[in-house]
């Protein structure tokens, strides 16, 4: 080493100390502006520290496990590279990320997507076979006891029967010259591709998923909420990019949420007598706005894998 | 007459083979071909380790993708550093290419996979699995991977670095001599961060060990 080195060396090592100094006289000031008022409207669910250290305690945390990491404690009813918390973020306690505490005293509801009123189980059941692109567990089962502890302890003090401000996801206004995908493709290179992959393929550690897919095999399929283009703009618009919600136009939101709803996804597990269009007809005419069934690039999307 | 053919042939190959394909572990281990390209072990260890009470990040294991970024972006001046900048421009494309893929192949740490599913306590914990929403503060697991072990070529690992380092470039990223992240994705978040929470989550990442933390 020589002398040149060595005098860069220690201006090196002297550096991060001198860098400490300053941002601590800038904390203040920098953590203020950053706080949001706007998150103490919302229902405030109980913390994690606050949770008793008793049977019930240890059921919502084994509630709280399957809900972020799905495919390893969960594994039997997963049939996608997602995971609960992939939609609901914070672990399902975000406003405007369809946060449980919202959900739990909602139900029993009912719900056009089968017809009929459904328990809090039946609810997620629907989450496992449509989202998850997987099979119900049990009503009776540990899992949906677990899941649905995590969800009666989020809600912990809130109404029953009472629609709460940040439930499910915001309704965004569609674009009045409609949705233009070649825009969304833009838009989708520009602010989705880094975590989500070029072709919405998602990044895995591993065999892990870190980002959902978001299209293709390994995503939700054709019968999940989310496939509903309004319903996906109305996520995308409160909760992404990841961290930054809120910072995409409502016309962006729902041009990306059509790009992504216009590549093919698992089949509609309620597919009738074998045909898009007959499903098409009974469940999805009515049922929002969806490419299910539509003609796209001069493919006919719904075919499922 | 065929033998002087191939002869030519076997002199511009060896030639052509010698300008293409710098060495890597000589780079790494006595510098570039321009003088101002000094060797990288010097900071960053022999096996490319990192020298933790200085600072100086692990290569060993990141992705030759992420590590070719912030050498462009340590040229540029996106990413401020007055050692790495001299070093960054006089390395050529070529011994960039070379040296990033022999850091990459190399192993990065063995540790327990934690994913949001742990329990968290500490606010290094709290921060990694958890994040402070309601500042806009996601889990960094969430990015990062389980254990922050690295996801593809934006998300580098964070396991495997130093407090110093960690924390370093979070200040950086308040401060703005760091912008050379996608979309402002990691400055947003280092800018809500309190220096409590930086030093906190910065040892928690740091102290990873085969056996795990935050359980």
């Amino acid at each position: 080493m020589n002398a040149r080195t060595s005098a860069l060396l220690l201006f090196a090592l002297a550096l991060p100390a001198h860098a400490d100094n300053i941002a601590m006289e800038d904390q203040t000031q920098i953590l203020t502006d950053a706080v949001n008022p706007a998150s103490r409207q919302y229902f405030q669910p109980p913390k994690l520290s606050e949770l008793p250290d008793n049977a019930f305690g240890k059921l919502v945390q084994e509630g709280r496990a399957i809900f972020v990491d799905t495919k390893t404690y969960a594994p039997e009813y997963v049939g996608n590279g997602l995971a609960c918390g992939n939609c609901h973020l914070e672990q399902g306690r975000q406003a405007n990320s369809a946060p449980l505490w919202a959900a739990y005293a909602m139900y029993p509801a009912y719900r056009k997507k089968n017809d009929k009123v459904n328990s809090y189980a039946e609810r997620l059941q629907g989450c496992f076979q449509f989202s998850m692109n997987g099979k119900a567990p049990d009503a009776t089962g540990p899992v949906i006891a677990a899941l649905t502890a995590y969800s009666y302890w989020l809600a912990t003090g809130a109404p029953i029967g009472q629609e709460l401000p940040g439930r499910a996801y915001p309704e965004v206004a569609k674009p009045k010259g409609g949705f233009d995908l070649a825009q969304g493709e833009k838009i989708y290179a520009a602010q989705c591709a880094v975590c989500h992959g070029k072709s919405g393929e998602g990044q895995t550690s591993g065999e892990e998923y870190v980002f959902p897919a978001l299209w293709g095999a390994d995503s939700f399929n054709w019968g999940a909420g989310m496939h509903r283009i309004n319903t996906a703009a109305g996520f995308i618009k409160a909760n992404m990019p990841f961290g930054k919600g809120g910072t995409l136009s409502d016309e962006d939101a729902w041009h990306v949420a059509a790009f992504m709803n216009s590549h093919e996804r698992p089949q509609d597990p309620r597919l009738v007598e074998g045909s898009v269009e007959k499903t098409r007809d009974k469940y999805h005419a009515n049922d929002g706005v969806s490419l299910y069934g539509e003609t796209v690039n001069g493919q006919i999307l719904g075919k499922g894998f | 007459m065929n033998v002087a053919r191939w002869t030519f042939a076997g002199l511009f190959l060896a030639l052509s083979v010698s300008i293409q394909a710098a060495d890597p572990n000589a780079i790494y281990a006595k510098g570039g071909t321009n003088p101002a390209a000094m060797a990288c072990a010097t900071c960053h260890g022999a096996e490319g380790e990192g020298l933790a009470a200085a600072g100086f990040p692990r290569l060993a294991g990141l992705s030759a993708d992420y590590m070719k970024k912030q050498l462009m972006d340590f040229a540029s001046g996106q990413r401020a550093n007055p050692i790495m900048q001299p070093i960054a421009a006089a390395l050529s494309p070529e011994e960039v290419d070379a040296v990033t893929t022999m850091l990459a192949s190399k192993p990065g740490p063995k540790v327990e996979r934690i994913s949001r599913a742990a329990v968290a306590e500490e606010v290094g914990a709290v921060i990694a699995l958890r994040g402070a929403w309601e500042r806009n503060i996601p889990e960094c697991v969430a990015c990062h991977g389980p254990s922050g072990v690295g996801v593809g070529k934006a998300f580098p690992p964070l396991v495997g670095q130093s407090a110093q380092y960690l924390s370093s470039q979070l200040i950086a990223w308040q401060q703005g001599t760091r912008k050379n992240d996608p979309n402002d994705l990691m400055g947003h978040i280092a800018r809500s961060l309190t220096h409590d929470e930086i030093k906190a989550v910065s040892e928690y990442f740091a102290n990873l060990t085969e056996t795990g933390a935050g359980r």
